[in-house]
């Protein structure tokens, strides 16, 4: 969006695809390191940016996601889920991330049943139950903190050894109502209509074992929204589009930031930055095709 | 008449008081039930949207799970 803003006030003729306005801001609850706001909600941060987008005369096509990018004469085609298409001189992409699924089986069956990948947004439904958190980040770390202020018992089950802040892992692996799965791969949840279990397996023994409980938070990291670009811009190999600090891409009128990229921070305001940055670039870039002309 | 809304959320969710912050905006007066605390609520939007996640709505007996800004000036007669 602050791409859209930038571009927006440099005249380009522009169009914003997007599947949704705001992305994962939209499921953070507070923040509190975006410069203007000592406190503001991910959504309502979200609304303000959308506010201000929506002041300028862009085209705007949302709910519907990029399915493929390609060069075609004079510049890109850009194809939609939807089968539009549409063609520009330069193009940004600004996709983003989406937190990473397990790719167990049951997992896609029950997502909303039990499986959920927003822990501050569905979390406080399963009060009273038995859950379990997968995971040993902060973001996993935080989500066992809640759980266990109202859950019934937490089970945490990570790939590794817990990776998180200590601080917030000496405030989990002590709770009386947590139990602590390391170095245990989750193989399967199972479930008719809801979560019922899951089945894990002790990585140095071998041993499976099966836990019977009402939901999954799965906490296992991001990864790039990257898939429809990955034929046409180089990808590291997180599939992070590579980008040099002016935001381009190895191909000529390609740009993209923020934390579909390679740049070394994921956060708001950093994405934003990068957004400018990309907007700026992609202006330069279609100036100077246009005195070729 | 008016028509009936009701609001099944938690407290923590960010787009269940984004929701709200929007019914209230419009002066749409709404029920709001917070299914972490009121297990029979919770069993209520289980039995009507066969899933587990918030903010659910209901206009008179219509149902959405999540924020569809779209969805709800349709049916609230809304404009933009």
């Amino acid at each position: 969006m602050t791409a859209a803003v930038y571009a927006a006030r440099k005249k380009l003729n522009i169009l914003l695809i997007s599947q949704d306005i705001g992305g994962q801001p939209n499921a953070t609850a507070g923040i509190e390191n975006y410069l203007g706001y000592q406190f503001i909600e991910g959504p309502e941060l979200m609304r303000k940016f959308e506010e201000q987008v929506k002041q300028f005369p862009l085209e705007m096509k949302i709910g519907q996601r990029a399915s493929d990018l390609s060069l075609i004469d004079g510049g890109f085609e850009l194809e939609t889920d939807r089968g539009e298409k549409y063609q520009a001189q330069a193009a940004i992409i600004a996709t983003g991330k989406r937190p990473r699924p397990l790719n167990v089986p049951g997992e896609e069956k029950l997502r909303s049943k039990g499986v959920t990948y927003c822990a501050i947004c569905d979390g406080p439904l399963f009060s009273g139950m038995k859950v379990a958190v997968i995971g040993g980040g902060n973001s996993a770390l935080e989500a066992a903190d809640d759980m266990i202020k109202i859950a019934e018992h937490v089970y945490l089950v990570s790939l590794t050894p817990l990776t998180g802040d200590q601080i917030l892992i000496d405030k989990v692996k002590n709770a009386h109502n947590l139990t602590l799965f390391l170095k245990h791969a989750v193989l399967e949840i199972k479930g008719e209509n809801f979560v019922e279990g899951i089945k894990i397996r002790d990585l140095k023994s071998g041993q499976e074992r099966e836990l019977e409980l009402g939901a999954v938070l799965v906490e296992i990291g991001l990864i790039p929204n990257s898939e429809p670009f990955k034929d046409l811009a180089h990808l590291n190999r997180l599939g992070e589009i590579e980008v040099n600090c002016a935001n381009e891409t190895d191909i000529p009128g390609l740009f993209a930031a923020g934390d579909v990229t390679n740049v070394l921070e994921k956060q708001i305001v950093v994405a934003a930055g990068e957004g400018a940055k990309a907007a700026l670039q992609a202006h330069r870039y279609i100036q100077r095709l246009e005195i070729k002309i | 008449m008016a028509k009936q809304v009701k609001i099944y959320s938690t407290p923590t969710c960010p787009w269940c008081r984004r929701t709200k912050q929007f019914l209230q905006t419009n002066n749409i007066p709404f029920e709001d039930f917070d299914v972490a605390s009121d297990k029979n609520a919770r069993a209520e939007m289980v039995k009507k949207t066969g899933q587990l996640a918030v903010p659910v709505i209901d206009i008179d007996n219509e149902i959405s799970v999540g924020f569809d800004e779209n969805w709800l000036r349709q049916k609230l007669g809304l404009t933009k």
